[in-house]
């Protein structure tokens, strides 16, 4: 049901994310989602892109640190308070949301939303028991 | 103009006078080498070397040197001359892989170095009945423990308020009048800002003299230290291996410094060829300790790059002068004061499971000195949470500054960005202007 992340070390300095995306398209690999964190010395890049292990293998080549981890996607209905109500969902569960960010769809009237979590599983279970659509790979790729 | 002088049978004694007596002291030192240190008896029979074969000083070239990685292979007791009932005290500092350089001092020897601190002091204006503010570091550290016996030793009085705390220096400084205070040559930049921020008005304070040392300072910082703390700046050297701070001191004139060669007789030579150079040559600085009976070191290579003068100088001392070390011939840095090698923060790395592609960049901010440690990210490093990478990062932190004893900034980098020449990486960039 998770969804695959790559994130990338990005030092703060001109022309690296130019660089990066550019090892990407060279790689023939879109980029479905992505955002970037920031701190005073350095960016972690995140992206959902349509093939991970490829996407890993061509910024390891390059010399880029990478990581992948596993995310939960959601569908939430494009309306106010959906977003907070999955967010109230996770914290009554005591599920910690490390980060998140959302991104356009397909689907009419949605937006999908990637959350960061510490259990996923636990995660998709209480979403899924409150009636949040939990979207898996295929839907974003 | 008064001289200060602490021990004028000594500092103004004819060249005559001293040759004679460190001859004395070598024959005697060499003979106290071969019968109680293993690891000289060894290094003498090896070039077939006895005692008798040194009837005079300039007999010492016939020696051997002795290097920091000697001390190392000895660690920690392993060079001294005297049993260990005599020892009255230990000193030690910071060495590469964590190992510290250890050294011994019996009664005799901390008298010695006292009286090397107390010249020191006199030569700056120390008297009877100054207040002599200590802020070096006490410790293992020999800067505090070194001009607080020397302060003794010259009858004035010692307070002993060591490093950090500079509210209360400053306190001290007002409310019991120090009148010569001894530190780092940084700790004393960032004294006088924090004066000037405070609003005090140094010209207000008793204070007339500093006695600097521990680190690179330049003529420069001479000039900004005497203007903000309205003093007039003394350079002091000294390494723990020969004794500590007081092992030479600037006189009034500031043309270079004395060396107690006593106790400490020293040379100049070719780092590479090992051939002594003479007056005005630089090369690098060489020590015999002489007149000391704990860890007589013979010939022990300093690394540090002076040269030498033996002419009279303005201030009637005889005693040759060094000048300020400009450089060293290995790859010691000195950051605030400490030693600091490549290959510990390269231990340190490798210790916390991480590939030892880093490199070390010393600036000087605000008259500070400001270490950053450049480290290539790694896959086992990194993480998509930004949390756990700087959690990684202050993990670093916290060994670099627990094996190292000063604080270092981390800067996580990205792989293979760090300049290789030839296969080999470059270390260590040392911008530091001096």
């Amino acid at each position: 049901m998770a969804i695959q992340q790559i994130s990338v070390f990005v030092e703060n300095k001109p022309g690296r994310l130019a660089d990066i995306t550019a090892f990407l398209a060279e790689g023939g690999i879109g980029i479905r989602a992505f955002s970037i964190a920031d701190t005073t010395d350095f960016g972690i890049l995140r992206l959902i892109v349509s093939d991970t292990q490829k996407a890993a293998q061509v910024l390891k080549n390059a010399g880029v640190a990478v990581s992948i981890t596993e995310v939960v996607g959601i569908s939430i209905p494009d309306v106010t308070g959906s977003f907070a109500k999955v967010v109230k969902i996770l914290a009554d569960a005591g599920e910690n949301v490390e980060y998140a960010y959302a991104f356009l769809t397909p689907e009419a009237g949605h937006a999908y939303v990637i959350v960061r979590v510490d259990d996923n599983a636990k995660a998709t279970a209480v979403l899924k028991d409150n009636g949040i659509s939990v979207i898996d790979e295929s839907a974003v790729l | 103009m008064q001289q200060n002088y602490f021990n004028p049978e000594i500092e103004l004694a004819s060249r005559e006078y001293l040759h004679a007596l460190q001859s004395a002291r070598l024959i005697k030192m060499v003979e106290n080498c071969y019968n109680n240190v293993p690891f000289y008896k060894k290094k003498f029979d090896e070039i077939g070397l006895l005692p008798a074969d040194i009837k005079s000083i300039d007999d010492i070239t016939k020696l051997p040197f002795t290097v920091k990685q000697d001390l190392r292979d000895n660690y920690p007791f392993g060079l001294f001359a005297v049993p260990r009932e005599q020892l009255i005290r230990i000193h030690a500092s910071s060495g590469t892989t964590g190992k510290q350089t250890v050294v011994g001092y019996t009664q005799h020897d901390i008298d010695i170095w006292a009286e090397g601190a107390a010249r020191a002091i006199a030569a700056a204006g120390g008297k009877k009945g100054d207040y002599i503010h200590v802020s070096y570091g006490y410790g293992l550290f020999t800067g505090g423990l070194g001009l607080h016996y020397g302060a003794e030793k010259l009858g004035a009085t010692a307070i002993p308020v060591s490093a950090g705390n500079t509210n209360r220096q400053m306190q001290i400084l007002q409310d019991f009048g120090s009148d010569i205070i001894c530190c780092t040559p940084s700790y004393a930049m960032f004294i006088g800002e924090s004066l000037k921020a405070a609003g005090i008005d140094s010209s207000k304070l008793p204070l007339r003299a500093g006695i600097f040392g521990a680190e690179a300072w330049s003529e420069n910082m001479r000039r900004e230290i005497e203007k903000s703390l309205n003093i007039k700046a003394y350079d002091i050297y000294g390494l723990s291996e020969i004794a500590g701070p007081g092992v030479s001191y600037e006189c009034c004139e500031q043309t270079g410094m004395h060396i107690c060669e006593d106790y400490f007789y020293p040379e100049v030579v070719d780092p590479e060829t090992l051939q002594p150079l003479p007056d005005g040559q630089f090369g690098e600085l060489v020590f015999t300790c002489i007149g000391k009976e704990a860890l007589p070191l013979v010939r022990y290579r300093t690394r540090d790059i002076t040269a030498l003068s033996h002419e009279k100088c303005a201030c009637g001392r005889t005693l040759v002068k060094m000048l300020k070390p400009k450089g060293r011939s290995d790859d010691m840095l000195i950051i605030r004061g400490v030693n600091v090698f490549p290959s510990q923060v390269e231990h340190i790395i490798l210790s916390l499971g991480m590939e030892p592609n880093y490199q070390i960049v010393v600036d000087r901010i605000n008259n500070l000195d400001v270490m950053t440690v450049k480290i290539e990210m790694s896959d086992s490093l990194f993480s998509d949470s930004v949390r756990q990478v700087e959690d990684q990062e202050n993990r670093i932190k916290a060994a670099m500054q627990a094996t190292l004893g000063v604080s270092a900034k981390i800067k996580l980098v990205e792989p293979r960005s760090l300049p290789r020449s030839e296969g080999k990486a470059v270390r260590v960039i040392d911008n530091r202007q001096i």
